[in-house]
């Protein structure tokens, strides 16, 4: 199974971003999308995480197979790192967090509560909750903001594991991660100013 | 689903979750009626189901702003709507949760309110039933009232206006079952037609409020 994107068109607030994007990823690989702030990375991850509906394009492999991580890691301030993850376990159909704690190295935290966690904590419990979804794409909108160097490498390794295992990932980020993918800049793909004036329905959102 | 309610009724219980708000609003106005209508117990007795209805449904109002709010700014609504759970389940669980956690204390607590504004003695049991079978409604379209707001910073206000004239048809079949109770009248019409209406809400409701939810998560 292939996530494969063909002649893609999205828009931001009923302007469209990008138009005629086209990639594919095969299992066990991982894809970089690259592109200045506003590019339209994130809009171009939503959409394909099924959260807003594409102008146009076909977006084939996304149904049931997402797990989307975006700017929010949704943790709850008053529930512990331990319920945080097993809550997120049971709504994918999931029973076992123990790896996901060790891939983090959240075990010594896994009693305190969220909301007393730093910064790069959160983030850490954020990105272990994609390895309790059991999903086989990743999605993945700057995932290493707020994390130290050591961080970034548990994070490397978890994705690593998680492409050898099959699995694919698809990472929106501006620093090196240090993975074996193919990079892909949206860039050439931002819409034309004629297009923008296109009808949307937002006056009745 | 279970595990989405449990974590709802843990949040409302822990720290800052909420719970007792909107029960402690119902106490505040129902004990402050006597004060401020003054000594007449024949009058409290008339206005009485009237006054616990509309306590019960201000208190009820008084907490929807929490019901989507937080799991929106938090980014748990994102990730729920990429989750196999329907979307029409998860806010079946949010308003069951909003009704244990609000609608249920205040169905418990309305006989002892009762007491306090000289309730009739027939009308205890056609009030419980009645809050009973009625604040379910107010929570099930409060969820569509919060799914239609939830993008919008301190959105309280336009929530209200929108979600009050939807509350009107079970306020008034849930205060008129009341108020017949207590003049010992037979009140089985008014009761009918308010389950009619509460069921009818839950069933269709949630499929409402999770199609204006994708279009406030886009």
């Amino acid at each position: 199974m292939t996530l494969r994107v063909t002649d893609l068109a999205v828009a931001r607030g009923g302007v469209p971003v990008l138009d005629g994007v086209t990639f594919a990823v095969a299992p066990g690989t991982a894809l970089i999308l690259r592109g200045p702030n506003g590019a339209g990375k994130t809009t171009l991850l939503r959409c394909i995480a099924g959260l807003q509906p594409p102008l146009s394009g076909r977006i084939d492999g996304a149904e049931e197979t997402i797990a989307y991580a975006g700017h929010a890691d949704g943790l709850k301030a008053m529930l512990s790192v331990r319920e945080n993850l097993e809550f997120w376990a049971q709504v994918f159909g999931q029973t076992d967090i123990a790896p996901a704690l060790i891939a983090y190295d959240l075990e010594p935290l896994q009693n305190r509560l969220a909301g007393t966690l730093s910064a790069g904590q959160k983030r850490r419990l954020g990105l272990a909750r994609l390895m309790v979804t059991g999903r086989p794409v990743w999605v993945l909108d700057e995932p290493t903001v707020s994390l130290d160097v050591a961080a970034v490498e548990l994070f490397a390794a978890a994705v690593t594991a998680h492409l050898a295992g099959g699995g694919m990932a698809l990472i929106a980020t501006h620093i090196n991660l240090g993975l074996d993918a193919q990079t892909f800049d949206i860039t050439p793909f931002r819409a034309k100013l004629s297009q923008r004036s296109a009808a949307s329905d937002e006056a009745f959102l | 689903m279970i595990a989405l309610l449990r974590r709802d009724l843990m949040l409302a219980f822990r720290a800052g979750g909420g719970f007792g708000l909107g029960l402690a609003f119902f106490l505040i106005v129902t004990v402050l009626v006597p004060f401020s209508v003054g000594p007449q117990s024949d009058l409290l007795a008339t206005i009485a189901p009237g006054v616990l209805w509309l306590g019960a449904l201000l208190a009820c109002l008084l907490s929807l702003d929490r019901l989507l709010a937080l799991d929106f700014e938090d980014g748990t609504l994102d990730l729920l709507a990429t989750a196999p759970l329907p979307l029409e389940a998860a806010l079946s669980v949010k308003a069951l949760s909003h009704w244990l956690t609000t609608g249920l204390p205040l169905v418990l607590a309305a006989p002892l309110l009762g007491v306090m504004l000289n309730l009739a003695p027939s009308g205890y049991l056609w009030l419980v039933a009645s809050l009973g079978l009625g604040t379910p409604a107010l929570s099930a379209i409060g969820a569509f009232g919060a799914a239609l707001t939830v993008g919008i910073k301190r959105g309280g206000l336009l929530m209200s206006l929108l979600v009050l004239p939807l509350y009107v048809p079970t306020l008034i079949f849930g205060a008129e079952t009341a108020r017949r109770g207590a003049m010992g009248l037979d009140a089985t019409t008014p009761l009918i037609l308010l389950a009619g209406i509460t069921f009818g809400t839950i069933a269709l409701m949630p499929f409402a409020s999770a199609a204006v939810l994708r279009m406030t998560l886009r």
